[in-house]
């Protein structure tokens, strides 16, 4: 009897397979003509300008011939996005822990329910949060930054309203709290049991606990979690445009307000741009993008290099 | 090094479910003691009282004594991080630190606890208690790599070389087996029968066979129904428990007319 090694599809495998492939399919698309379409517009900008693109400190693209350049927003998004970094990973590290591990049942769902709803505060709201009332609100810390560490010049202050890359980034640090506790406290709370019980019958005490199995556990998490704040961080637009009293030049001092992002700049000068002054901002949006993705990258390969300790072969 | 462990009257809750009430037993120094009785009767949950585990599930709490020589493991200001480094315990998957190489998941329990080795001193424990469980020829040439990456029987030994390491005085496995296929159970079973000289064993098994091939003693654990809770049925030295029991329930569990 002749066998029949060829198997029949059914008609549902065929169309699932079908279907997600071609969602696979179309998100590739969408990335492509995404980055063609900002490839050409901003190839013609760069070609029309006049200034350096990257070192420029101007940005007049609807001159005639236009002059600019993304130095100022390069600094202004990387410096207030690393300062939210530093501000909310430990402190985001430390809630998901105390929720996974540490508080009453009743209490950490209360406390996640709390950081999920700071997640769906629109960030406009945000951003008048942080005009209104944190701006004036942290002059005394800046005085208290000035008084001790201006020497450096990084924390000098002149008393100003302090709508500068600091409070961005101390904004930046409040907005992507949320995502970093709650996607960290999933991937804690994912921690082998098997694992923190071998722990604990060593003779391990909690924090022990906590230090040999969750955090080397949760680890890549940690990093996956943080790269999505950053990436938050790096294109929030209408909360820093609401914040930041901006200014195409760098500033020593990380406290005097002045500066300026990507996304920022983006959004207060669309509406005034002519065509060139649009090909212009769209070159600038190019490079954020292109950060983005070294960014992620960069998170993909620090994951990759312990991939065999990881807890996803155990 | 090994200790009598001496338990009176001891019942334990989950909430407000009882799960086994007034167990009292005797464990000698030295020697393997089995637990046996159909699934969920709660020799597993007995298991875990002995080093204080139990507590650790919500709602877990624990009534009555258990001494280790003299000293009660429940008596008020005892502090059951140090009941654990004591009463060492090997679980029934085999659960490696899976961050950690070979060579760290044997040496982790001594890093606790803030008490520092030198790296000599270190290397030291490690060879002595993976050559201990019977696997130092296995994985000397790659102790710097993951624990993860060994089968299951070996994976088992790394986990019993961890446990030995911080030189437990009773060392308590809760079917240590059960995973496992027949030549690393018969491994495994060599192991114990050569550590008794060093320790205290309790094992928990369903494996009739085994407890009478490892055990000196055996206890037999019954519940009278579903949700009632699991109590001592008898305890005597494993030979009588197999051939001659004194209970007529534990007969009919051993030959199989169980139930």
């Amino acid at each position: 009897m002749p066998s029949h090694t060829k198997s029949t599809a059914r008609l549902g495998d065929r169309v699932f397979s079908n279907l997600s492939k071609g969602s696979g399919i179309a998100l590739l698309a969408i990335m492509a003509a995404i980055a063609v379409f900002l490839a050409i517009r901003a190839v013609v900008a760069i070609r029309a300008n006049e200034g350096n693109f990257l070192t420029t400190f101007a940005w007049d693209a609807n001159a005639d011939p236009p002059y600019f350049g993304i130095a100022v927003l390069l600094f202004g998004t990387v410096v207030s996005s690393v300062i939210a970094m530093v501000l909310a990973v430990p402190v985001a590290v430390g809630i998901a822990l105390f929720i996974s591990h540490y508080a009453p049942r009743r209490l950490a769902a209360g406390i996640g329910y709390v950081v999920d709803l700071l997640a769906a505060v629109p960030s406009i709201i945000y951003g008048l949060w942080g005009a209104l009332y944190l701006v004036p609100q942290l002059t005394g810390l800046y005085e208290w930054l000035d008084q001790f560490f201006g020497w450096t010049g990084v924390f000098a202050y002149d008393g100003t309203p302090a709508r500068s890359l600091m409070t961005v980034g101390i904004l930046l640090a409040i907005m992507i709290l949320p995502i970093i506790t709650s996607v960290t406290r999933e991937v804690f709370l994912q921690t082998p049991k098997a694992n923190q019980e071998a722990a604990l019958a060593l003779g391990a005490t909690r924090w022990e606990v906590v230090r040999m199995t969750v955090l080397p556990f949760g680890r890549s998490g940690v990093i996956s979690a943080s790269m999505l704040g950053l990436g938050r961080a790096l294109g929030e637009t209408m909360a820093v445009a609401t914040v930041l009293s901006p200014s195409f030049l760098i500033n020593a001092s990380l406290l005097e307000s002045g500066g300026g992002t990507f996304a920022q700049n983006i959004a207060s000068q669309f509406k005034e741009a002519g065509s060139m002054g649009r090909d212009a901002l769209i070159a600038s949006g190019l490079v954020l993008f292109l950060l983005t993705l070294l960014v992620n990258g960069a998170a993909r390969l620090i994951i990759a290099r312990r991939k065999e300790y990881s807890g996803a072969n155990a | 090094m090994a200790k009598r462990i001496d338990v009176q009257g001891l019942t334990a809750y989950y909430g407000s479910h009882k799960a086994i009430e007034g167990i009292t037993l005797q464990v000698e120094p030295r020697s393997v003691t089995a637990f046996i009785g159909p699934s969920g009767c709660g020799k597993s949950t007995f298991l875990r009282t002995l080093n204080r585990m139990h507590e650790v599930t919500p709602g877990g709490r624990v009534e009555g004594r258990v001494l280790l020589d003299e000293e009660d493991l429940y008596g008020p200001g005892v502090d059951p991080v140090s009941v654990r480094r004591t009463v060492g315990m090997v679980f029934q998957r085999p659960n490696p630190f899976p961050t950690m190489s070979i060579y760290d998941n044997v040496a982790a329990g001594l890093k606790l606890n803030g008490i520092k080795y030198r790296k000599s001193e270190l290397d030291d424990i490690v060879e002595k208690n993976l050559r201990g469980a019977n696997l130092w020829n296995e994985v000397k040439d790659r102790l710097n790599k993951p624990g993860s990456g060994l089968s299951g029987g070996q994976q088992q030994r790394l986990c019993i070389a961890r446990a030995t390491a911080v030189e437990p005085e009773v060392l308590l496995m809760d079917e240590p087996c059960s995973a496992l296929d027949p030549i690393s159970t018969l491994a495994i079973e060599d192991l114990i029968d050569k550590m008794k000289a060093q320790f205290t064993i309790v094992i928990v098994t369903h494996n009739m066979q085994q407890a009478a091939r490892v055990s000196d003693r055996t206890a037999f654990f019954n519940l009278s129904a579903i949700g009632e809770p699991g109590r001592l049925i008898e305890v005597d030295g494993t030979e009588k428990i197999f051939s001659n029991p004194s209970v007529q329930a534990t007969e009919d569990y051993i030959s199989g007319r169980f139930g």
